[in-house]
């Protein structure tokens, strides 16, 4: 990178626009952590106090005192991991098959997926909501887990198979050549070379399955079997005027998402960049 | 390939077709999944969905073919709250998109400028939008609170006049569109790898020209982002107009149905009304409108998005 000032904008300018723009975007994130901290009476002081004082972390225990934050954490966990790892294995398995075998309808097949992903979410809602009643009836993980497994989702295939598509042919002939069946040379060989691509689509896909609503929304409606996104709206509900406790049960919610942003950051940017490259 | 064509002429003669109807096979046989989900979960529930829509089925009854008496029930404006979604969301999409669209961009802008600490705000900027849509709502029903909401309490110390917010009829639909502008971290991103995939020389052949910055940007930057534009306006547009869990969360639809967004509507129609057959032709009439947007914008991308590699 030679040219420094690419838009010969005063620095201190673009410094101060950076800086007021990521006050504005940390502060509601602020304003929760700093509400979650404090007193109920602190709270409702004006002008507002940023610090609280005393520190309370009291806030977070009555929280989970009165709504069972546990439970609905190991039900979310246990459909993260039935889906994630259903998502991650098949839609894998789907991109080798796409990227680097060759078959007629090959890429007939490709393009239907690719066509389905424009779909409204809610033109298949009903019916897929309908059949799942009939099959398993209510109050079942299966509708959260179960389509994870056939392919995890026609993006993830898209962004696994745009990184397959770079991996050598040679690789594939040489084991070929050994005696090697493909199934072998997905499982030791291209699967592994693709790993940071993997890695890229577990972590959407549990970011995708840790925030979502609408899908217990619609399918769990027993509170024992309620996810963490359910509980914390029926808590919203609940407790419309205790601020504090609302905000340490929505910092509590976001931890794991924020904490595997941290670890996994050059992974989400890397993602996001070859789905705006499709365009 | 590397692959001479004499070679490849020949090749079938040499092997008996076996290796290629077993890589066939195979092919099948490991994309199976996906194909089986998408007849299953994508082109199965699809039709149901159409077929439905010519039925008054409510999980309850028994039900009848109606022919288009759920459409022309919509339409004729029977039931009153299919034009007032209808507005609610095209009002949304219509403030939403491009005040979204705007912003992310010009946060893209601000990082392409090889900043110092560039990893850090780019992470700022990305942070909100990974925050569950639940906890996004009940954050900004916290800040927007009328009474003791920080935005109020900020306007009053600046002698502003406060704002209901979602509390109000008027001022819903805006103060949500606005609240979008929190979670365009991955617009901005998209629009990030687009504006650092622009060859310097380009820039550069400006500055030759003795081009300054906003010749760069209307010479180069704009034609040179305007596919990765494109595709963020129909992502954006699609996504707009299937707004749900906002809505749904933070006010039910209201106040008086003000932010009635199209599928907070159709939920209702569909789960607290139970009348499913009715919720698949609001779906599909959902389909349409997205469908005849999108080729719109396909349309008119012929004449504003350019393509490198293409002649024109």
């Amino acid at each position: 990178m030679t040219a420094k000032h690419r838009f010969g904008v005063p620095r201190l300018l673009l410094y101060l626009l950076l800086a007021c723009g990521s006050a504005a975007f940390i502060l509601p994130l602020a304003w929760m952590v700093r509400s979650a901290l404090m007193d109920a009476s602190q709270i409702f002081i004006v002008p507002p106090v940023w610090v609280p004082e005393p520190i309370r972390f009291g806030n977070f225990k009555t929280a989970l005192d009165t709504v069972p934050f546990g439970r609905y954490l190991i039900n979310t966990m246990i459909i993260v991991v039935g889906n994630v790892t259903g998502a991650v294995l098949t839609s894998a398995l789907c991109a080798y098959s796409f990227s680097r075998l060759r078959w007629r309808g090959r890429d007939f097949f490709f393009g239907l997926l690719m066509a389905g992903m424009m779909l409204p979410f809610a033109v298949t809602l009903i019916p897929t909501f309908l059949g799942w009643r009939t099959v398993v009836g209510p109050n079942s993980y299966l509708p959260l887990i179960l389509p994870a497994w056939f392919g995890g989702g026609a993006f993830n295939i898209f962004l696994i198979r745009q990184f397959m598509k770079t991996i050598p042919k040679e690789l594939d002939e040489a084991a070929l050549v050994d005696g090697a069946g493909y199934f072998h040379i997905f499982v030791r060989v291209i699967f592994p070379l693709s790993k940071s691509a993997v890695i890229v689509v577990a972590l959407f896909q549990f970011l995708g399955v840790w925030n979502d609503f609408l899908g217990p929304l619609v399918y769990v409606n027993k509170e024992s079997m309620f996810t963490l996104a359910l509980g914390l709206q029926q808590f919203v509900g609940y407790y419309t005027a205790q601020w504090e406790l609302l905000m340490a049960a929505a910092t509590m919610i976001l931890i794991p998402p924020i904490l595997l942003f941290v670890i996994g950051q050059k992974y989400f940017i890397k993602g996001i960049a070859v789905s705006g490259i499709k365009g | 390939m590397g692959m001479h064509p004499n070679q490849q002429a020949i090749a079938p003669k040499v092997q008996p077709g076996f290796r290629i109807r077993k890589e066939t096979i195979y092919g099948y046989g490991m994309a199976a999944p996906a194909i089986l989900g998408f007849f299953i979960f994508t082109l199965g529930p699809l039709l149901a969905s159409l077929y439905l829509s010519f039925t008054d089925y409510s999980i309850t009854n028994d039900f009848r073919f109606i022919g288009i008496e759920n459409f022309r029930r919509l339409f004729s404006g029977e039931d009153s709250f299919f034009y007032k979604s209808l507005f609610v969301t095209l009002y949304y999409v219509a403030l939403a998109v491009p005040v979204s669209l705007l912003a992310a961009f010009a946060m893209a802008l601000l990082l392409k400028n090889n900043v110092k600490g560039k990893a850090f705000f780019r992470a700022v900027f990305y942070l909100p939008s990974i925050v569950p849509v639940v906890a996004t709502s009940t954050i900004f029903m916290w800040l927007l609170n009328p009474d003791i909401g920080l935005f109020n309490q900020i306007l009053e110390f600046l002698h502003l006049p406060t704002s209901q917010w979602i509390y109000d009829e008027s001022t819903v639909v805006p103060t949500m569109a606005f609240m979008n502008v929190w979670s365009v971290g991955g617009t901005m991103l998209i629009f990030l790898a687009g504006l650092e995939s622009i060859p310097d020389h380009y820039y550069e052949a400006v500055e030759i020209d003795g081009g300054g910055i906003r010749h760069k940007l209307t010479a180069v930057t704009l034609p040179m982002m305007t596919p990765t534009i494109f595709f963020n306006l129909i992502i954006g547009i699609i996504n707009g107009f299937q707004s749900f869990s906002e809505a749904y969360i933070m006010t039910e639809g209201g106040p008086n149905n003000a932010s009635l967004f199209y599928v907070v509507y159709l939920y209702r129609e569909a789960f607290t009304n139970q009348r499913m057959g009715a919720a698949c032709a609001i779906a599909w009439v959902l389909f349409a409108i997205i469908m005849l947007l999108s080729v719109i914008v396909f349309r008119s991308s012929r004449s504003w998005v350019y393509y490198e590699g293409e002649k024109s």
